[in-house]
């Protein structure tokens, strides 16, 4: 498989993430979603990496940095999540209509 | 591909969080594929280890009960779904159309070149994840405490 089977499943994971993220009314599946969209990216950097230039690594190492950061943000995003749901008893974020006018 | 599919269609949140799993365990092998192990052994202990954990443990703190499950979709379907079919085919033409010149072979990439650029050419990105990382759990912390042990710290 070449490259472009590599970009073109990142492209349909980062499609179907955008999906749900736009689609779902959980909250938590949102999260979900950001964490598919992220990892599509992530795999389009490393196909890049692997197939493009011969030899440098700067693909794998902003995967690697990609995944750090996609921790951080799953902690805040769920703890957020979680504290909204606390308050408000419910996970559906069209419910969340407190700031509408 | 089909697990990610299903992560996004399925009604019951708790089914949507193992599809999730099983699309993040076959990256893994892809990224193995694609000659970058190192890589695939941080997908594997990251997100099967450490995120699948938390969603599932979210999802089990949130989920009152599984009698009567609301509607997975709101109404701006239609719009996600022709802006994510927008999305996808442009980027899959773009893949396509591209002149990808030598790429025929994935090139390994080899794990202590990997730890070498990480510490000294990105050292100071890798210092920056590592605070970043502790503001994200400070963070956390104070944004799932709970309300009465603020009132009885006062």
């Amino acid at each position: 498989m070449g490259i472009e089977g590599y970009l073109i499943v990142s492209a349909l994971l980062f499609g179907i993430g955008a999906f749900g993220f736009m689609a779902r009314r959980n909250a938590i599946l949102m999260l979900i979603s950001i964490e598919l969209m992220l990892n599509a990216v992530n795999l389009s950097l490393v196909a890049f990496n692997a197939f493009l230039p011969p030899d440098s690594n700067t693909g794998a190492v902003f995967a690697l940095m990609i995944m750090a950061v996609a921790a951080a943000e799953a902690t805040v995003g769920l703890g957020l999540v979680i504290a909204i749901i606390r308050t408000r008893q419910t996970a559906l974020v069209d419910q969340y209509s407190d700031l509408k006018e | 591909m089909g697990a990610g599919a299903a992560v996004v269609t399925l009604r019951n949140i708790i089914h949507s969080a193992v599809a999730m799993m099983v699309c993040f365990g076959s990256l893994a092998g892809m990224y193995a594929l694609l000659g970058a192990p190192i890589v695939a052994a941080a997908q594997v202990l990251i997100y099967l280890g450490a995120i699948s954990v938390l969603i599932l443990f979210a999802i089990m703190l949130t989920q009152a009960g599984d009698a009567n499950l609301p509607a997975p979709f709101h109404r701006q379907v239609p719009v996600a779904l022709v802006i994510s079919v927008v999305i996808m085919g442009l980027v899959g033409w773009a893949a396509i159309q591209t002149d990808w010149g030598m790429a025929t072979q994935a090139a390994e990439a080899a794990v202590d070149a990997i730890a070498t650029a990480v510490f000294t050419t990105y050292a100071l990105p890798f210092e920056i994840i590592s605070l970043l990382l502790l503001v994200a759990i400070i963070g956390a912390i104070f944004l799932a405490r709970r309300p009465e042990d603020d009132e009885r710290a006062n």
